[in-house]
This record gives C-alpha cells, sequence and structure tokens, in this order.
C-alpha cells in the first residue's frame, strides 16, 4: 500500500518514449488510471458530499464510520485512499489496514486480525512530534463479496472499538451489506460522474501525456460511451492512443467493446427467423457481447420514434427476462435467439 | 509429429494471418511502456492464445517460448488441498483457474500475490513486470472476479494479467473498466481457406479450392477445427480429390438424428429413446450448451413463426435453468419433453383443420 500511495499524481510529462531493450527507468511506468489517481482528496472529481466530510475530518473533526457505494470507477477506493495518505501520511503503514476481495476475509480473519488490529492502542501523536488523529482506520474495500456470516462478525468488532478505530466500508451495491452494519455508517452514494467534469479531467490527463484531442468533440464521445465511470474512459482513451497512435470515433468504439448502433438497429428490425439465425451467428463469431447489445437496445427502443408503446412493451419485458438470465450464466445464443424471436413477433403486429 | 495446427501455428505478431490491423496495433502497444492488463476474448478457435503468445514473444524475445509445466499446490481457508496444472516461462505463468471449480479464487488470489511481490530475478530483463495469464475467466466465480479487482490495481507495478474469455458478457462490470477489452472475432470463411492453402503449401501438397471451401464452410468459422479437418482429410486420402468427403465433427451428425428422432414421433416412448441419445452426447464431452444449440436450430426448422417463437423462449428458460441446477440431462429432456408436446398439438390441430 506504501508503495501504490506513492505513484499516481498529476506529474511532469513523463513521455513514454518507444522504450528500447536496455532502458532503465527510475519509476515503473504505469497505466494512466494510476498515474492520475487522485493524490489528494482536492484532486477527487466530483462526489462533493463526501470530499467535505473527509476535508473536515482532515482539519481535525471526527471521522464517521464510513459506507462508500456506486459504480465501478467512481472514485470510492481513490477518495479513501487519498483521504488515508493525508491523515497520517508517512506513518499509514502502521495506522492503516486494508482489506480488498482478494484478501481472505472470513470470519476468522475478522475475529483474529481485525479484532488485534483495532485493539492496539495509538497516541496522537507522530514519532516526529506532529498532531495526527488519535484512530487507526480499517478499509475494507470490495465488501460486496464478504460474507453475511464475516460481516456480523465485524460487526460486533465496530461497535466495541470506536474509540480507537474507524471502519470504512466500501461496495459496488450497497445491498450486499447488512443492515446493522448500514446502520452504523455515515452513507456515502458515489454517483456516475457528471459529464463536463468527466471532460474537464480527461481533457487534463489528455495535456499531461500531450495528446491531442482537437476541439474536444471526442471526448464527448468518450464520456458517452463510458456511463460516468473515470477509470473505463481513462483506459479507453490510453488504449486508443496507444493501439493507434490517435483518439477516434471508431477506436473508441473498439477499445469500449461497444457494439456499433448499425448492429443494434439490424436487431431491431429482424424480420424473419431465418434472418435472425444468421444475424446471432454472426454476431457472436464477431465476438460481440450480448449483455453489452442488451443495455444499448434497451435505451434504443425506449427512446424509438417508430414502436407502438405496445411493441415497446412486450420488447422490454423480453429484454429484461433475457437479461437477468444471461446475468446468471445462460448462453448467449440462446437468449438472444429468444429476444430476437419476440422482436420479430411485435414487429409483425404493432 | 505435431499436428498442423500446432506446427504450423505463427509465432510472430506481423506473420499472423488475419486481423492484421491488430496485430500491427498490438506490436505498438508494446512498444510503449505503459501496457495496460488485457481482457481478450472470442469465440474458441478464433486464435487468442496464439495472438497472445506472439504478443508475449514481443515482449519478452524467445524467452518466452521455452515453456515448462509444474503442479502448483495450494491450501483454501478450510484446509483443503488442491493443485492446478500451470505452464510458464521465466516471463509469464498461465492458469486454467476454473480446473478447481469453486477454489478459482484462493488459486487467482496466492498466485498473482507471489508473481507480484517476487521481483524479477534477472535484472537485465526487459521489463519491470511478469505477466498471468488466466484462461476462460468468464466461468470464473464471481468470488474469483472480486477478488481480482483491487489486486489489479495494486500490483500494476509489477504483474499485468492478460485475461482470455470466450465472451465479455459474464465478466463483471468492474473487470472490464480496469482492462483494455480486445476483440478478437473468428476468421471469415475466405480467410480460413486462404490458411488452409498456405499450411498445405508449407506441408508441401496442393490442395483443391473447391476442398478447401468446403472445409471452411462446415468449420463454422472455427479454425483450429478447420485445420484438424484438413488434415483429416489428407491422413484418409491423398491427393485430395475436390468432391472428397470431408469428416464431419459426429456429435453433430448425432444431433442431427436425435432432431430428427424428436420429430418422427412424439411419445413417452421416443422421449426415454432420446433420453439416451443425450446421455451418450454428455458422456462424450459434447458441452450441454451446443446440444440445446443444435437441438434448437434442428428442431425449429419446420415450425411456422409462432411456434418457432414458442420454442425459442422454453429453451432459453430451460438452458438457463440448467446453468443454476448440475443436471443437464433433467433440463435437456424437460426442453425435448416441451417441445414434443407443443409440436404434437400444433400438428394434431393443422390436421384437423384440414378435415
Ligand atoms: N472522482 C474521481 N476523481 C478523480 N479520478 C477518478 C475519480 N473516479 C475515478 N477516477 C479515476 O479512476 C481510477 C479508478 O478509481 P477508483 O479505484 O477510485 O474506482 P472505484 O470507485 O474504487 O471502482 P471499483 O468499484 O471498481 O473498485 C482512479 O485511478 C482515477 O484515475
Ligand atoms: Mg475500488
Amino acid at each position: 500500500m506504501q508503495a501504490f500511495l506513492k505513484t499516481g499524481k498529476i506529474s511532469a510529462t513523463e513521455k513514454a518514449g518507444p522504450s528500447g531493450l536496455k532502458t532503465t527507468k527510475k519509476k515503473p511506468p504505469a497505466p494512466w488510471v494510476e498515474k492520475y489517481r487522485p493524490k489528494t482528496i482536492n484532486d477527487i472529481v466530483d462526489q462533493g458530499e463526501v470530499v467535505q466530510v473527509l476535508r473536515e475530518c482532515l482539519s481535525g473533526s471526527d471521522l464517521p464510520h464510513l459506507l462508500f457505494y456506486g459504480p465501478p470507477g467512481t472514485g470510492k477506493t481513490s477518495a479513501i485512499l487519498a483521504a488515508a495518505r493525508q491523515l497520517f501520511g508517512d506513518i499509514s503503514r502502521d495506522r492503516v489496514l486494508e482489506l480488498n476481495a482478494s484478501d481472505e476475509r472470513g470470519i476468522q480473519v475478522i475475529r483474529d486480525k481485525v479484532k488485534a488490529f483495532a485493539q492496539l492502542t495509538v497516541s496522537s501523536t507522530k514519532p516526529d512530534g506532529k498532531s495526527c488523529p488519535s484512530y487507526k482506520l480499517v478499509i475494507l474495500d470490495e465488501a460486496d463479496s464478504m460474507t453475511n456470516a464475516a460481516q456480523a462478525a465485524l460487526r460486533r468488532t465496530m461497535e466495541r472499538e470506536t474509540r480507537t478505530t474507524r471502519f470504512c466500508l466500501i461496495c459496488n451495491y450497497v445491498s450486499r451489506i447488512i443492515p446493522p452494519i448500514t446502520s452504523r455508517c455515515s452513507k456515502f452514494r458515489f454517483k456516475p460522474l457528471a459529464k463536463e467534469n468527466v471532460i474537464k479531467r480527461l481533457r487534463e490527463v489528455c495535456d499531461c501525456e500531450g495528446v491531442d484531442v482537437g476541439n474536444g468533440e471526442i471526448l464527448h464521445q468518450a464520456v458517452d460511451t463510458c456511463d460516468g465511470d473515470l477509470r473505463r474512459a481513462l483506459t479507453a482513451l490510453q488504449c486508443c492512443q496507444r493501439l493507434l497512435g490517435k483518439i477516434t470515433a471508431e477506436g473508441l468504439i473498439e477499445v469500449t467493446g461497444i457494439v456499433p448502433d448499425k448492429l443494434v438497429n439490424e436487431f431491431l428490425a429482424i424480420k424473419n427467423y431465418s434472418e435472425l439465425e444468421v444475424f446471432v451467428e454472426k454476431f457472436l463469431m464477431d465476438a460481440y457481447s450480448a449483455s453489452q447489445l442488451l443495455e444499448q437496445l434497451s435505451s434504443t427502443v425506449v427512446s424509438s420514434g417508430h414502436l407502438t408503446n405496445k411493441q415497446k412493451c412486450e420488447i422490454s419485458e423480453k429484454l429484461a427476462i433475457c437479461s437477468h438470465r444471461l446475468l446468471e450464466g445462460g448462453a448467449e445464443v440462446m437468449q438472444l435467439t429468444d429476444l430476437g424471436c419476440t422482436i420479430i413477433m411485435a414487429n409483425s403486429n404493432p | 509429429m505435431s499436428l498442423w495446427v500446432d506446427k504450423h501455428r505463427p509465432k510472430d505478431l506481423l506473420k499472423l494471418d488475419y486481423h492484421k490491423d491488430q496485430a500491427i496495433r498490438l506490436k505498438s502497444l508494446v512498444q510503449q511502456s505503459d501496457f495496460p492488463h488485457l481482457l481478450v476474448y472470442g469465440p474458441s478457435g478464433a486464435g487468442k492464445k496464439t495472438r497472445i503468445m506472439c504478443l508475449l514473444r514481443e515482449l519478452y524475445g524467445s524467452g518466452a517460448e521455452r515453456l515448462r509445466q509444474e503442479t502448483m499446490h495450494f491450501t483454501t481457508p478450510s484446509n483443503k488441498k488442491i493443485e492446478i496444472m500451470t505452464v510458464s516461462s521465466n516471463y509469464h505463468i498461465e492458469v486454467n483457474p476454473t480446473d478447481v471449480g469453486i477454489y478459482d479464487r484462493v488459486v487467482i488470489m496466492d498466485l498473482v500475490k507471489n508473481v507480484a511481490q517476487t521481483h524479477q530475478i534477472d535484472s537485465s530483463g526487459q521489463r519491470e513486470f511478469k505477466v498471468v495469464i488466466l484462461n476462460e475467466v468468464d466461468d470464473l466465480t464471481k468470488d474469483a472476479q472480486h477478488a481480482l479487482r483491487r489486486t489489479m490495481e495494486k500490483y500494476v507495478a509489477t504483474c499485468r494479467l492478460i485475461l482470455l474469455a470466450n465472451s465479455i458478457s459474464r465478466v463483471i462490470p468492474a473487470i472490464r473498466s480496469r482492462c483494455l477489452t480486445i476483440r478478437v472475432p473468428a476468421p471469415t470463411e475466405d480467410e480460413i481457406c486462404s490458411v488452409l492453402h498456405t499450411v498445405c503449401k508449407k506441408e508441401g501438397l496442393s490442395l483443391p479450392p473447391e476442398l478447401a471451401t468446403r472445409i471452411a464452410k462446415i468449420s463454422d468459422r472455427n479454425l483450429r477445427r478447420a485445420l484438424l479437418m484438413c488434415e483429416a482429410c489428407k491422413v484418409q486420402q491423398y491427393p485430395f480429390k475436390p468432391d472428397q468427403k470431408v469428416p464431419e465433427p459426429d456429435w453433430q451428425l448425432f444431433i442431427k438424428e436425435t432432431a430428427s428422432m424428436i420429430l418422427s414421433e412424439q411419445s413417452p416412448k421416443k422421449l426415454s429413446e432420446v433420453r439416451q441419445k443425450l446421455y451418450e452426447l454428455i458422456i462424450h464431452g459434447v458441452p450441454p450448451d451446443m446440444i440445446f444449440a443444435g437441438l434448437l436450430k434442428e428442431l425449429v426448422r419446420n415450425c411456422d413463426m409462432a411456434m418457432k417463437c414458442q420454442v425459442a423462449s422454453h429453451a432459453a428458460m430451460f438452458e438457463h435453468r440448467m446453468r443454476l441446477g448440475n443436471k443437464a440431462i433433467f433440463h435437456l429432456e424437460a426442453f425435448v419433453a416441451k417441445f414434443m408436446a407443443i409440436y404434437k398439438k400444433f400438428v394434431e390441430e393443422s390436421l384437423g383443420d384440414a378435415f
């Protein structure tokens, strides 16, 4: 975690030239998402409420237990890591315990490791005499994947050690956390980032990397394809830049795995079964993703001008069913065929 | 003597036979130092693995081709011992975490951490990072996929992941947002033809274009299958004849037969015969979802649209249930029974209309 915290600042343009076989670099070059991970809470884009609370804690007020939830790439992990870093500086190794889904987090670990860590008493001064908060921080990232039993064990520890320890839980879906825990935490929802802010951030990064984005039209598109997921937008831009040498609309579609609109419309306009068979086979052979298609289809159907309400209703209903089945592992070819049949039927009697 | 599929596998990104643009882009990606995690997806036999091995060679030179197989041992939190086969070179390690079923998380966690924490021993090595290749990530448990998330960020300085999947529908969004996704479409029939010709030329054989086209057609755009079939043809008969019989995968024929059994008679007696057939397919390792797809395709041929719609919707439902349960045969059989019922009713009604 220490090593990790050191990286990630909008630093001077470390332009990644073609690395010859033997170039030695001081800092291993990291993908943009890590390189530009917010270093202080002021770098966090959007999420005003959380930033406000964290800022108050930095200036001395008490930190509540925290629960961050929201979709991927909206800054949850970044926010708490930046705050921890600013709170504890170089003693964060002793004061912060970070456990994520890749660590063992069964009941036993919560009972032993977390409890032992929580019970340590800490002073309110650093070794060098400066003052710092007199508590420790336990970060449980990706808490969606903790079992209920482990969460129940956690609940007791949280209660007992509030004096010396603060907990921060992070997850994508708040419904996965048991109510006794959510009620002990201040909850913060990380919203998908607002479009203008994402664009601003992307522009900063592009400037630092020396990437030409023209009038910024292309950034708009990058944002549209990524639904407020800044990490995805950054990765997409970097990949596009690295793969094509420039950022283009088609490039973005390709690296984000979006299904081209043409195919979405084609699917909606299918008229008979044999057309459907051909389409589905080709679609899957070309390795497009069925779940992505469904996602795009859903917004196309809802806003479509030439479908009647009845048609929209029929298609959307099946869409929901198929999307659920896909998520649970149903075969793509089956679900697409099923949905396709519904579309054919709906098209033939408006 | 190795099979053609292995013998003539391209070793260099620029020597790949199709999706050449992509290969060139990958090459330029490798030359940059801020190489991201990759998620490579495409249908089976599309050449994902070949592409990745070329990429590794581009990254590390020919050292990445000196492979060794090892069995690694892991212990689960509940003290169960598990072992898994790995293939590795000095620079990378490859595993199939799904081999250990629900314990895949343990393997991923330990493996990635180990690799990431041991620094490159060879300090003159060209890269600061090692590569971990995970196969079939779309079949990983959700737990295992979650375990990858923070790991991917935390160890990015010393370890890059290359994830391989048939489709990204079942990969959680949090992982997709951390990777460069690379789509590898299956080669087209023409592309397959041209590969067949190149390979035959290398073998010093002359391949009639008609035969190549036919092989490409029945290979389902699966290059591996096409090459295997071509080699089988050669064993059967050489010099090739344009109209020579191409050995089709027999399970496909078998499914066709099963379908026509179902169409010939709809009765409990037939159902139990069909059941035997289905069992046989499963025992021979044909994936149940392919049986479903094959049956659906054959069965709906003579139905009208309303009935096709009905059958497809039942197929989709039973296939989904099969994923949730663990006895494929129940769900296959349920689907067949349902189909028989629908079909019988349909036939009786249309007969009734006729009189
Ligand atoms: N609000 C934000 N401000 C600035 N950068 C952000 C923000 N959100 C995301 N990023 C960028 O995206 C990257 C990933 O963000 P982060 O790890 O915080 O996501 P997360 O919310 O924890 O996602 P997940 O749910 O997948 O764990 C960061 O490195 C940073 O570059
Ligand atoms: Mg996170």
